[in-house]
Formats: C-alpha cells, sequence, structure tokens
C-alpha cells in the first residue's frame, strides 16, 4: 500500500479493499518517522487529513467517487490552503494563514483527495535546491548529503520516499522537472494557462505554472485531469474545451505503440555540459523509445543558449514587482524596531527575505529601473520571442524533444550556495519550456554511478500534454525505473 | 558590467530592502556575477523583433461590472501585524 500508485490506490480504494482512513493514518506515521531526516513537510494536518478521508470513505460507499477520490496529496507550501499555514518557505510567511484555497487546491479537494500537508520549498519558488527555505533544506531521499532540487524539493522528496502518493508543484523555471529528476520522481509542467495561478502566491506571474509530482506518468494525468480547466479569476488562463489527459494512456498500441513518432535531438542538448552517466542513460533512453517505434531527428535550438540570461531578466523583473507587496502592513513579518515607515519597510522586507529572493527582488528592480528598461527587459523580451521561435520550426520537423532534465544528478548541500550563477545553470534545460509556456514532463530513465537517479524531460508544444504524457508513459511501461524505491525509505 | 555600491544602494532604496554596510560588498559581488551572466543576452540581434511579453498572445477577458466578493476584511485583516477598529496600522507619516 506505501509504494503504490495513486492509480492502483484508486483501485484498491473503489474495491473498498482498502479505506481512506487506514491510508492516511499509516502515510501520516510515515511521515511523522521520515520527515525529521528529509524535512519535506513544513505542515502536517492530522486531524484534517483524517477528517477528509472520513469524508472521502463516505463518498465512496455512496458510489459517487472520482479516480481521486480518498487518495493523499500534498501541496507545495506556495499553494495557498484556507485555514492552514501557508509559508511559501520564508520567514516574511511564517505565520501566514491563507483566507481561501487556490484553485487548484480546489479542484483536488473536489475531487476527493485528502491533504496531509504542505511541503518544504526554495522561498518564493526561488532556487533550484531547497537550500533557499528559511526553514531549511530539504534532504534527498536517495543520499541525505544531497539536495532534493528545487524550488519544489519538499514534493519531489516526499513521493520519493513514499510518503505521499502524490504531490503538486510550481514550476517557473524547472521547481518541478528538476527536483523530480534529482529525486527520481514524475514531475508534470502543464501549458501555460492550462491550470489557474489563482490562489498561487506569485513569483513570475508570465511564467509560473502549477503542476504535479507522482510515481507514475498515468498519476501526473490523472492529477492534471483535475487540476485543469478555465477560471475567470486568473486573466491568463485558458478558455478551451476540457480533455482527458488519459485517453492515450489506456489504449493497448501493441509492440509499437510510438510507431510514427519523430523525437527531436537539440544538439544544444547534448554538449559538454552534461555529466557522462546522464548523456549515457538518456541516450540508453532514447534506444528504448525507438524500439517502441519512434524515429530520431536532428533539431536546433540556436538561441536556447539565451535561455538563462533571459529568464534571469524577466522572473526577477517580475518577482520584483509581485514581491513588492509584502511590505510588513497587510499580511507577513514586521520588523520589531524601525523609526519611520520607510525605515520600517526597509527592515521588514530585510529581514522577512533571504539572500537570494532579496538579490532576485535587486536584480529585478535594476533591470526595471529609469535608463535600463530597453536594455534589459525589452531585449529579454525580443530574446523570448527568438527562444519561441526555434521552438516552432523545430516541432514542424518533430513531435516531442527529448533530453536530460538537468545536467548533474543531485549535488553535495552546499555546493553552489556560495555561487548564485553555477546554482542557476541547473536549470539550462528546463527554462526554455516556461519561456515559450509549452509543457514538459520529467521522468527517471537511470542513476549514476553513485546511485543518485538521472531525469529524462520530454518536452512538447502548446497543448501537447496528451502527448508527451503518452510517450512517457510508453517508456515507463517498458522499463521500471520509476519503480525504485530509496533503499532508506524502502517499506 | 561594473556595479558599484552606490549603484546597488540605489537599487535597494527603490526595493525598498536595508542593506547594511556589512553586508554591501557581498551582495555587488554576487550581482554582478549575475550580471555578467546576463551580458551575453546583449549580443543578440534583436532588430525588428516585437517583444513576447507572455507566452500564450492572451487578450485580457473583460467581465460585467458587478460586486462579485463581499466583505471579507475582518478575515483578511486576521493576518495582518497591526490593526485597530479595522483599520491597518503603519508609524506616524504626518505630524
Amino acid at each position: 500500500m506505501i509504494t503504490a500508485s495513486v492509480a492502483e490506490l484508486s483501485r484498491a480504494l473503489l474495491a473498498r479493499r482498502l479505506s481512506s482512513v487506514e491510508l492516511a493514518k499509516a502515510l501520516l506515521d510515515r511521515i511523522d518517522a521520515a520527515n525529521p531526516m528529509l524535512n519535506a513537510f513544513l505542515t502536517v494536518d492530522r486531524d484534517g487529513a483524517l477528517a477528509q478521508a472520513k469524508a472521502a470513505d463516505t463518498r465512496i460507499a455512496a458510489g459517487n467517487a472520482s479516480p481521486l477520490t480518498g487518495v493523499p496529496l500534498a501541496h507545495k507550501d506556495v499553494i495557498m490552503t484556507a485555514g492552514l499555514r501557508t509559508t511559501c518557505g520564508s520567514r516574511m510567511l511564517e505565520n501566514f494563514v491563507a483566507p481561501y484555497n487556490a484553485f487548484v487546491a480546489d479542484r483536488l479537494a473536489d475531487a476527493g483527495m485528502v491533504l496531509l500537508g504542505k511541503t518544504n520549498m526554495d522561498e518564493f519558488a526561488m532556487g533550484s535546491s531547497n537550500e533557499n527555505s528559511y526553514f531549511g533544506p530539504v534532504k534527498n531521499p536517495w543520499d541525505q548529503t544531497c539536495v532534493a532540487g528545487g524550488s519544489s524539493g519538499g514534493s519531489a522528496a516526499a513521493v520519493a520516499a513514499r510518503l505521499v502518493p502524490a504531490a503538486t508543484g510550481t514550476d517557473t523555471g524547472g521547481s518541478i522537472r528538476q527536483p523530480a529528476a534529482l529525486s527520481g520522481v514524475c514531475g508534470l509542467k502543464p501549458t501555460y494557462g492550462i491550470c489557474s495561478r489563482y490562489g498561487l502566491v506569485a513569483f513570475a506571474s508570465s511564467l509560473d505554472t502549477p503542476g504535479a509530482f507522482g510515481q507514475t506518468v498515468e498519476d501526473c494525468a490523472l492529477l492534471l485531469n483535475a487540476m485543469a480547466g478555465h477560471d475567470a479569476r486568473d486573466s491568463t488562463s485558458v478558455d478551451r474545451p476540457a480533455e482527458d489527459y488519459m485517453r492515450l494512456l489506456a489504449a493497448d498500441a501493441g509492440a509499437k505503440p510510438l510507431a510514427g513518432l519523430r523525437i527531436g535531438l537539440p544538439r544544444e542538448y547534448y554538449g559538454s555540459g552534461v555529466e557522462p552517466d546522464i548523456a549515457n542513460a538518456i541516450g540508453a533512453a532514447i534506444d528504448a523509445l525507438k524500439l517502441l517505434g519512434a524515429t530520431t531527428v536532428d533539431v536546433s535550438l540556436p538561441n536556447v543558449e539565451y535561455s538563462l540570461p533571459v529568464y534571469y531578466v524577466i522572473s526577477p523583473a517580475e518577482a520584483s514587482s509581485n514581491l513588492a507587496r509584502f511590505d510588513g502592513v497587510r499580511y507577513g513579518h514586521r520588523a520589531a524596531k524601525y523609526d519611520d515607515l520607510m525605515d520600517m519597510y526597509k527592515k521588514t522586507r530585510a529581514e522577512g527575505f533571504g539572500a537570494e529572493v532579496k538579490r532576485r527582488i535587486l536584480v529585478g528592480t535594476y533591470v526595471l529601473s529609469h535608463g535600463y528598461y530597453d536594455a534589459y527587459y525589452l531585449k529579454a523580451q525580443q530574446v523570448r520571442r527568438l527562444i519561441a521561435d526555434d521552438f516552432t520550426r523545430a516541432y514542424q520537423s518533430c513531435d516531442v524533444i527529448v533530453g536530460p532534465t538537468s545536467p548533474t544528478t543531485a549535488f553535495c548541500m552546499g555546493d553552489n550556495t556560495d555561487d548564485p550563477v553555477k546554482m542557476y545553470l541547473n536549470d539550462i534545460f528546463t527554462i526554455a519550456s516556461n519561456l515559450t509556456g509549452t509543457p514538459a514532463i520529467s521522468i527517471p530513465c537511470g542513476f549514476d554511478g553513485k546511485g543518485l537517479p538521472i531525469g529524462l524531460q520530454i518536452q512538447g508544444a502548446a497543448f501537447a500534454e496528451a502527448q508527451i504524457l503518452n510517450v512517457a508513459h510508453r517508456y515507463q511501461q517498458a522499463t521500471d525505473w520509476h519503480r525504485r524505491v530509496p533503499p532508506d525509505f524502502s517499506p | 558590467m561594473a556595479l558599484s555600491v552606490d549603484d546597488v544602494q540605489r537599487a535597494a532604496h527603490l526595493a525598498r530592502i536595508e542593506i547594511t554596510a556589512a553586508e554591501a560588498d557581498d551582495v555587488r559581488n554576487k550581482l554582478e556575477g549575475v550580471f555578467r551572466m546576463i551580458e551575453r543576452m546583449r549580443a543578440v540581434d534583436t532588430t525588428g523583433i516585437v517583444p513576447m511579453s507572455h507566452a500564450q498572445d492572451v487578450s485580457l477577458p473583460l467581465r460585467e461590472d458587478r460586486v462579485t466578493e463581499g466583505d471579507q476584511r475582518a478575515l483578511y485583516q486576521q493576518n495582518a501585524p497591526a490593526v485597530e477598529n479595522g483599520l491597518y496600522l503603519v508609524p506616524k507619516v504626518i505630524e
């Protein structure tokens, strides 16, 4: 039961072979035992979870359950949950209790999922290692001296250690896919606009995307089915007919389920910056996809090398504006000692934000300030267009793009903390999906020589979720990397 | 690009973040590293390229002008550091 996927749990719950209360209790006990080692959860809501589980059992007995009813869940602590603390991994919001639910929290609650708690994250979702959390870093379940990745590191580690079968995350530059890769789970970043941002604590509004973590691709699809939908409260929410993201997964497509699929291999993703163990694992994964019927085609994304600088202009610019709301007046931390209003703002924000958040606010403030706007912000938006055009061109000759999620496997705590730019390089392969607003998934595809997981990234064109989920699912049907459990957390 | 401590303090003032003299050099060094990385982008020829401000070509939707939310002041002010009589308290700004 502990290592079962969402789909497996759902079948057991609906067949009444397992009760949601029983399942929630077992996982809550597991969290109590494991969390002191991993620091994956910031808040555990035992009473709330058991009440929701009881309601789920009643709903299942009444015969009006959804496929997710009674299945436990965790939310990244950037997703607002009414009545439950939402900290964003920041001292600024240490005691903030959200007055309402995020859209995705509502959707998953409506489906009957049981919220066990809120997961640790880099402060305000800014980071690639979870070391920027005010509440301490998340440890990697495969090696606790290593980072779990970030910013959604708590969600990734919790699913990897089998503390919860599924979790939400948000992905602004790779914050779902990179920790999924480093922790050995699946992480889906949908198309921008498919899942409403209502009730996410905003970081970079043109890039922030809610998404899902699971052990399997099928689980990610199940969650997306519940999370996606139009929401008038998010002006960038896309209004289009509902889709069943599971629709391609169930079909029996025979021995060559990927026949006709053209996989694009961008030469820019296969350079010298990738660790040899990762390059080998990705090569083997591509061979496995070919055995399933896919063919490969070389593509080129000449401007993708500028993703990092473009991202580090646009996202801090948007963050500096979004985070202006934390002023110590309406919510959050307020400094204890100050001279006047200006001093109160400055001390409150100096104390409430950590070093990386302040750094990004300063970068954003600088690039938006008088005299620099054209040279940085406007320029970045123009290069963003060139990057998007590269992908549009590539998708004329291929259906999906495949490569490594991250250039390295999980690194040691403290290895990159003194050099922000070195840390930023972790997201070199993930950022483009955010700049272009397109979907991508990271799935486990092997281990390096140290026994650390490796992630395979599958990217698709806008609204091609069903297709990338199908490719990833067919790979998982042929392999068992996603079934491996970290030895220290094997039940 | 060379950033001075004054440049950093100017941005910090605009961002309403206090940076102490002891921190300033380290902050400046790390920001300079970030801007060195960003500078690479400036070599790209973007003549005539329309800036992309959004992933999707969104046109902002309009809705009917009517009240959609009730008064939730008491609920929202539960998170405020200092309130009195339904008002947010800040240090005195007018003598």
